[in-house]
Order: C-alpha cells, then structure tokens, then sequence
C-alpha cells in the first residue's frame, strides 16, 4: 500500500474530505490521449471521407497513430481505479445512468473500428508482404490476410467502399468517445468550474486540434527520420486545419469563461481568485497565450505571407508544439483545476502531485510517451508512407 | 413440404428473427436512451427497485423511511459525534477524512463573511494533538466575536443522489428505506461519486480501495438503534427517526420547526433537516 501523500495543503473554507485529492494527474492523462486518438481520426477521415487528398502522406499514419493511442487510453484509468480487477463490472453490469459505465462501450466499438479500418487500409501491402516474405513474418502477414488475397479492381473497389463507410462511422464513433469525456466533467453538478453544457464540446474541438497537431509533429519527425523531403502541401493541409479549428476552439472556451464569469454564481468570487492567482500562469498564460493565441497567430502569419517551403514546416512543427502543449495545461487546469477549487466556493486546495508512485508524474510522462514507441513498431510492420496503401474513394475514382 | 416450401419457411423464420431482434435492440436502445437521458427519474425510481433488501432478521425496509434532522442551535462542538463515528464504522485514522464532521462559524466584529473551520484545520488538530482525537482549538479567544454557532455535517441521504447517479457499476444505491449504500464487494474505486457530492460528504478508503459515506449507521438502525453520532451527543442537536411514524422525534422536529435542506439548488433532495443555520452555510 502506498503512503498517504495526497492530503492537500488549502487556504480558507473546504470540506474536510476534499483535502485527499481523489483525481490525479492521471485523470488529466486520460482525456488528453482520447483527445489525440479523436484528433488523430479526423485527420483520417478529412482524408478518407472528405477527399483532402493533399492529406494523403499522413492518411495512414493518422490511423496507426489512433490505434496506438486508443491501446493506451485505459491505462491511467486502470491505474487509477481502487480495484482495477473489477474494471469490467462497468461494462458487463452498467449502470446507465452514469456517463462512465459507458466507457467500456465507446472504448470498445472503437478499438474494433480501428482495428478493422487499419486492416482494410493496409490489405493490399499485407497481401503483398505475404506473398513475397517467407520467414517468420512473412507467415504474420499470411494470417493478417485473413485468406484473402484478391487485389483486383473489383476487391479494391469493395475495400475502399467498407474504408469510407467505416471512416463516416469512425466520425461519431471517435468524436463520440471524447465528447463523453467533456460530459463526464460537464455533467456534474457538484462544481462551477466543470459544470458547463460547453464542456463536451470544448473538449472536442481542444482534442481535434491536438490530434491534428501531433500528426504534424510524427510526420516531420518521422521524416527526418527517414531522410525524405517533408510533404510541404500536407503539411500546409495540415495547419489549415488546426487554424481552422484553434479558432473554435479559443472561441468556445472565451465564451465558456465568459458565460461563467457574467453568470456569477455562487463561488464565483473563488473561481476568480484562482484564476487570477494561481492559474494565471497555468491557465491564461500557459494555455491560451503560449498555447492557442500564439501558435494561431504564427499560422495566421504565415497563411496570410503564404509562407512555404521549409519556413512553413519549422513554423507549422512549432505551434503543433505549442497546441499540444496547450491541450494538455487545458486538461490539466480542468482536471485539476476544478480539484482544487474547493466545492464549498469558499475555499482553494492545492495539488501536491506525487513523483513517483502509480500515480505519479514519471508514470503520467511514461503513458504519454508509450503510445509513440508502440507506433513505432506499428509503422515497422505497417509502414503508412507506402504507396501500396489503399487509397480513398475519390482518388480511386480519379485514377 | 417440397423444396419450395422449405425456402420460403427458412425465409418466413428468418424475416421473423430479424424482426424480433430488431424490436429487441430498439428496445433495449429505447431503454439505454432512457436511462441515459432520464437519469434522474432512474435515481428517483429505480434505484430502491433494483436493490436487492439487506437480509436483517425481522426488518423489512419497505416499513420505514428514515430521516435525520440537526439544531444547529443545540451543537457545542464537543466532537463526540465524529470521534464516535469513526470508531464505530472504521472511518480511516486520519485527520482528513470523515463521514460526519462539524463545522464552526465564527462572526468577529467588523467583518462581513463568517471565519469557517472544521475538526480537520491543522490548528484544531495542533490543539487536539491527535489526528485520533478533536477538539476545537479556542483560537477565537481574544478576538471580538459578533455571532457563533456550529453546524454538524454528514451524509444527506439524498431523494434524488448525484452520487447513485454517476457510479458506474451500481455498487452504490438507494434502499427503500431511504439511505444510500455502497456495497464495497462491488465497487471499483473510480471515485466519480466523491466528485459528484456537492456536500464532500464522501471519501475514499485508501486500504480497502473503495469509496465510503455516512450510512447514518445503517447496521444500527435496522437493529432498532439510534446511529452512533446521534447515541453519543450529549445535547440532543441531532435527531433520527421514522418519518412513517408521525409520533417519532424526526417527525415532530420536521413538524414543528421551519426546517432547511442544504443547496436545495442541486435538485438532490437532501433528507438531513437543519434548524438554526445561517446564510454562510452550504
């Protein structure tokens, strides 16, 4: 058993039970990797679905990298949970009243989403690895084929149909789960600073631009990696999309902190308090000045200049960086944050994050880490940059 | 039946599968939708349905319908409650975590907002000298106080508890009898229903890896006993009962006092009745 190290220091009026922080660090982890797999899948589907082909380059690198992340999701929860060998009574005994038994669900159906998606996404390359390959792999990829290794014209036209229906399905089906999310803090009564109809909604959009975000940071990297030329149209394609969602997303959380500061209810002189003290930094400075304001304003910048070549790459890399930094201070200061505004309104807790321990910031650091080495082996085994890959509709149309 | 026949009955079977499947799944979304979107009509209505009753010789939970009532006028702070109620349900042996507590409200001269504390403040527990024992430091000694008084807290029972609402296995519900369980055999430790608590009134046991509350000693008085803290307040400042028997304390108190809930905002319905609290108190 670990040592009580979570009773927290507070100033004025709290509960006494509020002094143990119930929800760490890891809780705040959570949301931030579901937030990367759903941004992450509307790059996907932008591509698959909407026919941004200048999206291609990272089409299938989008799916590897949700899969990854999706595979990491349950961690910080599994960890977190008092008797994570009961996990599964959410799913197999529901209570469906509460919007957490229905994590199971969205988890799950999304997995199997992915994993279905991915494969058909990447038969013609798995077909061609099994035929060609007769070690150990190459029998790994015969069973990945599943017995099928028809590439006609006709096979590949019947896959792109299921990769367009799956990626319209992907849509809800990804941004349902984050949206979830938002309303599991949204939907309780029992603090101002989470109890907001906005939250699913802030949510959402804060996760697509992560998402969207990480992938510029994975494809630059990875080509450099690679020692081939970064895809400067993609990687404009890429920042239209972030500066057209950080958009919304700034708007929506002004609008959020407006309607609770112009509402002022009850401890509202708290909130107040916090966020002109200790959440300045975390919150209007960390999170919307370094994070959203000026990544916006570079990609404004460089969108009005047109701005291209390898300025563009280094500028788009660098606010990616500062969103996902920014998305991640926004789960943080509401995570946490709404911790450590006591419930009473009258009174502030401050979290004293554990280093190490299960619930620690070294574990927190590892979660958000691991996803990219299980990408990594993904993209040894599936190699998105392929041209082998199965392309969307409209291009197979257009070929 | 010839070959044709066969077909078409395969067919007819089929269609009739299909069908019954269909108005399966619709009812069962119908029901998922529901549950979902009228999660308050679930708490109010089914969750005491879904419970299965405690198997207590000679009680039956379907005759009673407790209710708890507080005269913040009659509370001295002695602390005999909390001490009582820890050792009782095995509260955990800190100073930080409780299933019922007092609070102290405190109006020095001049100023416009109460000066609030608990057991817990590190300069009661300085007084005490002991996380195990409490006791009130006098701190307010030399200063000029306008107005004073305690308010014991514990868990409200709620008619409509965002705690049930949010657990997502069901380990924690609403008897019929009106008090909030956890069966700690069940749940997973997620803590959603201490987050979801206006009132803080829940905690999290740490070794047993499960969340715990105030059951105002549901193992007491389904034996004909009072609850602990009620037992051992030598004032009289709480007060539980029946409310189907309308000669018990509770109903009397209800009956002859204006009573208050806390944060009735919240829509919980919390079934704790206080007499004498103030505008300060949430």
């Amino acid at each position: 058993m670990e040592p009580l190290s979570k009773f927290a220091p507070y100033t004025g009026w709290v509960y006494p039970n509020e002094t143990v922080f119930e929800w760490s660090v890891l809780i705040a982890v959570y949301p931030y990797l579901t937030g990367l797999v759903a941004g992450a899948f509307t790059v996907s589907s932008l591509y698959q679905v909407f026919g941004f082909q200048r999206l291609k380059p990272v089409a299938h690198l989008a799916l590897l990298t949700s899969l990854s992340f999706m595979i990491f999701v349950p961690s910080p929860l599994l960890l977190h949970l008092g008797h994570p060998e009961r996990a599964f009574n959410a799913t197999l005994t529901p209570h469906w009243s509460s919007a957490m038994a229905m994590f199971g669900y969205f988890a799950s159906f999304y997995v199997l989403l992915l994993v279905v998606e991915t494969w058909f996404a990447y038969r013609p390359y798995v077909v061609e690895q099994a035929q060609r390959r007769q070690d150990l792999l190459g029998r790994f990829y015969r069973v990945l084929t599943l017995g099928s290794y028809d590439l006609s014209d006709h096979a590949m036209s019947y896959d792109r149909k299921w990769l367009f229906a799956l990626a319209i399905v992907g849509i809800p089906g990804a941004h349902g789960l984050h949206g979830y999310v938002g309303f599991m803090y949204g939907s309780l009564k029992s603090r101002e600073w989470w109890s907001s109809d906005l939250m699913p909604v802030i949510f959402l959009f804060s996760a697509i631009i992560s998402g969207v975000a990480l992938l510029v940071v994975l494809y630059v990297a990875s080509c450099k990696l690679r020692k081939s030329p970064v895809d400067v149209p993609c990687v404009k394609g890429l920042a239209y999309t972030i500066w057209g969602f950080i958009m919304i997303a700034i708007t929506l959380e002004a609008l959020e902190f407006a309607s609770l500061v112009y509402k002022g209810r009850e401890g509202i002189d708290m909130i107040m308090e916090y966020v002109t003290g200790r959440l300045l930094i975390p919150y209007f400075v960390l999170q919307f000045a370094v994070g959203a304001i000026t990544p916006f304003f570079i990609l404004s910048y460089m969108i009005w200049r047109g701005t291209t070549g390898r300025t563009l790459v280094a500028g788009v890399t660098l606010s990616a960086c500062l969103v996902l930094f920014s998305v991640f201070m926004m789960r943080w200061n509401v995570v946490i944050g709404g911790q450590e505004i006591s419930k009473t309104g009258k009174g502030l807790l401050f979290y004293q994050p554990l280093v190490l321990g299960k619930e620690g910031l070294v574990v927190a650091v590892l979660l958000t880490l691991a996803p990219v080495v299980v990408l990594l082996g993904l993209t040894r085994l599936f190699p998105p940059w392929v041209e082998a890959a199965t392309s969307s509709p409209s291009a197979g149309e257009a070929q | 039946m010839d070959e044709k026949d066969q077909l078409e009955g395969h067919e007819k079977d089929r269609r009739q599968f299909l069908g019954r499947l269909g108005k399966a799944l619709a009812g069962g979304a119908a029901a998922m939708a529901a549950g979902a979107v009228l999660p308050q009509a679930t708490a109010a209505t089914g969750e005491a349905a879904q419970a299965t009753p405690p198997a207590i010789p000679d009680y039956d939970w379907t005759k009673h319908r407790w209710a708890f009532g507080v005269d913040a006028t009659k509370c001295i702070g002695c602390l005999r409650c909390v001490e009582a109620c820890k050792i009782e349900n095995d509260v955990p042996h800190n100073a930080h975590q409780f299933r019922t507590w007092v609070e102290r409200y405190v109006y020095l001269e001049g100023e416009e907002h109460a000066r609030i504390d608990s057991q817990q403040d590190p300069v009661n527990i300085a007084a005490s000298g002991s996380e195990e024992h409490f006791r009130f430091a006098d701190r307010y000694r030399d200063a000029k106080v306008e107005k004073a008084f305690f308010v014991p807290k514990l868990c409200n029972q709620c008619t409509h508890p965002a705690c049930v609402q949010v657990c997502p296995v069901g380990a924690t519900y609403k008897t019929e009898d009106g008090v909030i369980l956890i069966d700690h055999d069940y749940c997973i430790g997620c803590r959603y229903c201490v987050q979801a608590c206006p009132y803080g009134a829940r905690l999290f046991n740490e070794e047993k890896g499960v969340s715990d509350k105030c059951t105002w000693c549901y193992h007491r008085i389904t034996k004909g006993l009072q609850p602990a803290c009620v037992e051992v307040c030598p004032v009289g400042a709480r007060i539980f009962g029946d409310l189907d028997d309308k000669q018990s304390e509770i109903s009397e108190f209800i009956r002859e006092n204006r009573v208050h809930v806390l944060r009735p905002e919240t829509g919980n319905a919390p079934n704790v009745f206080y007499v004498g609290i103030d505008k300060e108190v949430l």
